[in-house]
């Protein structure tokens, strides 16, 4: 049984008990504790079922490479699927389940899927995908559904804050381990602003555990002293719990700080997104052991050989009472060391190489432990539980020679450097063959905007692996010349180990596990190979090897090793899959930050939003803006409120809040002739005080916005655009002065902000602007499309004598800062003419009973303005325009190309929005031939009737003939072709 | 723009209304108009925009008559003068913490300003610029629309601990 020890756990406080729960299980561990080493020393080896299987599964590890050890974590409102158990620190009351069991942990009937096995190859999703459909609906997906998966998803709404922070300099290194340390400190003393990250909540990494001398100190005396040296250094800066999650180019590290997961209590945001940017990154990110490929390696009790020290040093938790070490190097003799001088058996240790002998095996022949060489394990025995191994010959096939009893099997395959900060911004790797393993090439690294390396590798993760060639790599890596003495012991080489017996048959290779978290077994690669998936990637697809929440940390060198066997290549010319960002999955609270609820997005509000709000507005959103899309009054239903305002705006006098419309400024004595450029029609020849409606197109000839632009005076305009366009086309006028006419004088300003604008419109227009007095609105001093300064009702005021809606219509700009106080004006001006606001439903019924075209409705992005009959707005005598040539091109000067019509229904009804009309016949695919669309649709309580606009195949020479558009689920509507001026067709009202 | 404050990490205060004009062209010809600072900087009551936009910052009442000087001084060359007072919503971020609350929001690095250093950017989602006061603290613009959500951002941000690297561990 795993069991806490005596003594020991240099990272628990023993003397400060934490209550926690598993499963409803009320359980004990101490400050300092991780779930895992928590579970563990309870006795609760058995954490999880696996994915597919449905196998016991335990802690293969005890860091950040944990595929197994995924827990449910929390309460709803605070809930984290598929927590490593390895990464959670223990906090009172943390709630914690295992993942993918049913009905319970203990007995789990899924686990029928490990006899399923030979059914459920590499490759079984896309073999089945083909097969009878039926079978598909009915019988697997509803299996996988019901197997598969890992943790739940939350369901309650997160209460908790998360935010970002932007950070910067010089060098950033990731990984707080004694390399980190070292770099970091040789990189302050050089006088360089350093941040130093680090996953785990201590420093110093594995070196403590694995022991040795620095500087003459012991590795824990050393971190001590190192790190007062390091708040010595104002320029050095240091974050625990907190993860280099990417690296990025132009010196960009994402890192995720988990600001109080490991005490909810604390306040403050759950989880912080750091993102530095940084002159250079130095990743210290150490090594991940890998495991051996023997069967049964799944079996709880199997672990990595520093897990099994781990626990005991850091956290004094034993696995079991008798530990088998089986490895191919020497590092795993500091396993059985250390579980020999806490008084834990190790029955033997079966070493795969037939020579060894470095000082650690010396030692661990001086303690007593029985070393088997040439050997490895045949398979392991046991369910739920390691309950012993089977030895055989290393070279064979996998006949047993010996059965040892044990609970505990610590493995080791070596050593791989953790590359993947390294690797996200292109850094190269080679195979060491020597060494068996991929490491940086120094001379690769990921290239900066200055044609410099901008990341390097420190310790460890460079592929240095004693503790006096990490410090020395350490040192080099920021620069650095001296770094400190070591004492260490020396140790005999590697021997690549990448199937456990080397002659292991297939029975073994099918239950010789590579990835853990996603089922993956020797012989799915294997499989795969020989199905033609020769490409890594290909073979990571097919099979799924490392694309588990772990993404393959312990499974990808192991699994592309088995992949290049089978393929009888050597290992580099396999190669690597890809390393991605985040190295760690981070939360999707992290990522939106602030963002959510009220701050989600930025809300635009015009200077008279607040009467909006208080005057029953029913929103509609308009870009970032909240327009009205009506004012309801009280029992009153939507369609009601906007009937009612298009009559009174019709009868009597309306008011619509237009400040969300476009206003650009364009001065220079070029600005005419850019104008021309910019719009379809002339607008150089425009006169001072007067105003015209222009057409903007792309260079592709399609229209993209519209509005009316006034002449300010000599070398100035004034560019309305339409809501949504006014930060774009600002942007794309701009462009253009930029990139193409530059040496045109012309300069713009965007002052969309600076001006409230107010429509007043209808009948009754005029007369209440006379009644606020102060300036000559008559027809003769502002006729139909004029402008002009003035003083209403003492504001200071630009009226716009323009109609969007077929009415007498003037539009009043003032200053924003007094647009709440003019509209208050107005209304109250109004009453007596019995004024009433409208919203944006009335002000788009009313331009279309005119047939006034609308940018975004009419128009799509494959629109041009001849489409829609406006050739009157498009300038014959200029020789070019933006979107002239692209119109000119065969396919846009085409007369069947679809027209613009008005649409009025037989029965009076509306036309759903966006319906077709129908054609005869049948395409090519076997669907009905279409011959037209709605472009826009609306009940007009002005005719009251449904009155549309519409493309139409040939429309404009086909009026008067009637067109059919089937309605969704049925039923159809029947429209006569018809002008789309529905009102008012010859101006009359709005020209008074 | 209403007034209002919130204390936090750091103080948040909205500013009454402030005179603003924008002012294009050649730096060189506006030098005829104001005084031109430095690239990145606000020297005085005018701040560095762009290679070829200055933005001066006044009382609301001197406005008018900036204007008219500025278009005066300016006859001949090519330049715009607007204003652009009402356009715009100011807020002062202040005390200790005053930087890494802007930090949260700003891809700026804000411990490098000195006194005086200007800076287009953005805050969270909207475009923004600040400057470091004489005094300490910061001055912070925006577009008059996004007022509430710019507080809603500032308050947020400071309503939550700062002081990330104090104490050190």
């Amino acid at each position: 049984m795993s069991t806490r020890l005596k003594t020991g756990g240099r990272l628990i406080d023993r003397a400060t008990p934490v209550n926690f729960s598993f499963n409803g299980k009320r359980l004990k561990g101490a400050q300092g504790d991780t779930l895992a080493s928590a579970l563990l020393a309870n006795d609760q080896m058995l954490m999880g079922r696996s994915f597919k299987y449905h196998r016991p599964r335990s802690v293969v590890t005890a860091d950040a490479s944990e595929p197994n050890a995924l827990f449910n974590l929390g309460r709803e409102g605070g809930f984290e699927p598929n927590a490593r158990g390895t990464m959670t620190e223990l906090y009172e009351g943390l709630r914690a389940e295992s993942q993918n069991h049913f009905p319970s942990l203990e007995f789990d009937v899924g686990a029928i899927n490990a006899k399923l096995a030979r059914f459920l190859p590499a490759g079984f999703y896309y073999k089945m995908f083909i097969h009878p459909r039926t079978f598909w609906k009915h019988i697997y997906e509803p299996f996988i559904r019901q197997s598969a998966g890992l943790g739940r998803a939350p369901k309650a709404r997160d209460d908790s804050t998360y935010e970002h922070f932007y950070a910067f300099c010089d060098v950033l290194i990731a990984g707080g381990g004694v390399a980190g340390l070292q770099a970091a400190k040789v990189a302050g003393e050089a006088g360089l602003s350093v941040i130093l990250f680090e996953q785990t909540g201590h420093w110093g990494g594995r070196a403590p555990v694995d022991g040795g001398k620095i500087d003459g100190l012991s590795v824990e005396a050393w971190i001590d002293r190192t790190l007062a040296e390091l708040d010595a250094m104002p320029n050095v800066r240091r974050r625990v719990r907190t993860l280099a999650a990417g690296v990025y180019d132009h010196g960009y590290v994402l890192g995720y700080e988990q600001v109080s997961d490991h005490d909810p209590t604390a306040g403050g945001p759950r989880h912080r997104l750091w993102r530095v940017r940084a002159g250079r990154i130095v990743t210290a990110t150490g090594a991940i052991e890998r495991p051996l490929s023997f069967a049964g390696n799944d079996v709880p009790g199997v672990v990595l050989a520093s897990a099994a020290r781990d626990y005991v040093v850091n956290w004094g938790v034993s696995l079991g009472d008798r530990t088998i070490v089986v490895t191919n190097n020497d590092d795993a003799y500091r396993t059985a060391l250390c579980l020999h001088e806490h008084g834990l058996a190790v029955p033997a240790i079966i070493d795969a190489r037939r020579e060894s002998g470095g000082a650690l095996a010396s030692r661990a022949e001086d303690a007593g432990i029985r070393v088997i060489k040439g050997s490895g394990i045949a398979k392991v025995v046991g369910g739920k539980r390691v309950t012993g191994v089977s030895i055989c010959a290393q070279a064979g096939e996998g006949a047993a020679l010996e059965e040892i009893p044990c609970d505990v099997v610590a493995m080791s395959g070596g050593w791989s450097p953790v590359v993947h900060l390294w690797s996200h911004c292109g850094g190269k790797l080679v195979w060491d063959a020597e060494k068996t393993m991929f490491k940086p090439v120094p001379s690769q690294a990921p290239i900066g905007a200055d044609g410099e390396p901008f990341v390097a590798t420190a310790g460890a993760a460079s592929g240095a692996l004693g503790l006096s060639d990490v410090l020395t790599d350490a040192t080099k890596a920021v620069g650095g010349s001296t770094a400190p003495g070591v004492e260490e012991l020396e140790e005999a080489p590697t021997e690549a180990v990448w199937m456990m017996p080397q002659g292991a048959g297939y029975k073994l290779r099918s239950k010789a596990w590579l990835d853990f978290q996603n089922d993956v077994k020797v012989s799915d690669v294997e499989l795969a190979a020989q199905e033609g998936f020769e490409s890594v990637e290909h073979a990571k697809r097919y099979t799924t090897l490392g694309m588990a929440t772990d993404q393959g940390k312990l499974s990808n060198i192991n699994g592309l090793a088995v992949l290049s066997n089978a393929l009888g290549a050597d290992i580099p010319q396999v190669g690597t899959t890809t390393f991605r960002p985040p190295y760690t999955p981070i939360s999707m609270g992290a990522i939106a930050g602030e963002a959510r609820d009220a701050l989600f997005q930025p809300l635009r509000k015009t200077a008279i939003h607040g009467w909006h709000e208080e005057n029953g507005a029913h929103w509609e959103p308009v870009g970032q803006w909240r327009r009205p899309y009506t004012f309801l009054r009280d029992g009153e239903s939507v369609e009601d409120a906007v009937s009612r305002e298009v009559k009174n705006t019709r009868q009597a006098l309306g008011m619509l809040d237009a400040s969300t419309l476009g206003k650009i400024i364009v001065k220079g004595p070029d600005a005419g002739k850019f104008l021309d450029m910019m719009y379809t029609n002339m607008m150089s020849t425009l006169k001072p005080e007067r105003c015209r409606y222009g057409l903007m197109c792309t260079e592709n000839g399609f229209l993209t916005d519209d509005g009316v632009v006034a002449r300010i005076d000599e070398d100035t305009w004034l560019c309305h655009t339409t809501t949504g366009g006014a930060d774009h086309i600002h942007a794309h006028m701009e462009e253009w002065l930029q990139t193409e006419w530059w040496d045109w004088k012309v300069f713009t300003a965007n002052v969309t902000e600076q001006y409230a604008q107010i429509a007043v419109v209808g009948p009754k227009a005029r007369a209440v602007l006379e009644k606020l007095g102060g300036m000559d609105v008559s027809a003769d001093a502002l006729p139909f499309m004029g402008w002009s300064d003035g003083d209403l009702g003492g504001f200071s005021v630009r009226a716009y004598r323009i109609s969007f809606s077929g009415e007498l219509s003037y539009e009043i700009a003032v200053a924003a800062s007094e647009g709440r106080a003019l509209w208050d004006a107005l209304l109250a001006a109004g009453e007596e003419f019995g004024v009433m606001p409208y919203g944006t439903e009335a002000l788009h019924i009313m331009r279309a009973e005119k047939g006034f075209i609308m940018i975004g409705d009419e128009t799509d992005g494959t629109v041009i303005p001849q489409d829609l009959g406006l050739h009157w707005a498009i300038s014959k005598k200029k020789a070019d325009y933006l979107g002239k040539r692209a119109q000119e091109r065969t396919f846009m000067a085409n007369a069947d190309r679809w027209q613009l019509v008005g649409l009025e229904t037989l029965d009076g009804s509306v036309i759903p929005d966006g319906a077709y009309a129908v054609a005869e016949g049948e395409n090519a695919n076997g669907q009905r031939n279409v011959q037209g669309r709605v472009t826009s649709t609306y009940m007009s309580p002005t005719l009251g009737k449904g009155i549309a606009m519409g493309l139409v195949h040939h429309g404009p020479d086909r009026m008067g003939e009637v067109l059919t558009f089937p309605r969704v689920g049925g039923g159809e509507v029947k429209a006569r072709i018809v002008s789309p001026v529905f009102y008012d067709p010859e101006g009359t009202k709005q020209n008074v | 723009m209403s007034e209002r404050t919130f204390e936090g990490a750091a103080s948040i205060r909205q500013l009454p209304p402030r005179g603003m004009i924008t002012l294009r062209g050649d730096l060189g010809d506006l030098a005829a108009a104001v005084i031109v600072p430095e690239t990145g900087h606000i020297a005085g009551h005018v701040a560095w925009m762009s290679p070829d936009e200055l933005l001066v910052i006044c009382a609301q009442e001197e406005v008018g008559e900036r204007v008219t000087t500025y278009r005066d001084a300016l006859t001949g060359t090519h330049h715009l003068v607007q204003d652009v007072s009402a356009a715009r919503a100011t807020f002062e971020i202040s005390g200790p913490h005053a930087g890494e609350t802007l930090a949260k929001l700003c891809p700026v690095d804000v411990a490098a300003m000195a006194p005086g250093a200007f800076r287009r950017t953005r805050l969270a989602q909207v475009a923004c610029a600040f400057w470091v006061r004489e005094e300490g603290g910061f001055d912070l613009v925006c577009f008059a629309s996004v007022a509430d959500y710019a507080w809603g951002v500032l308050r947020n941000a400071a309503a939550h601990p700062v002081g990330h690297f104090e104490p050190r561990r």
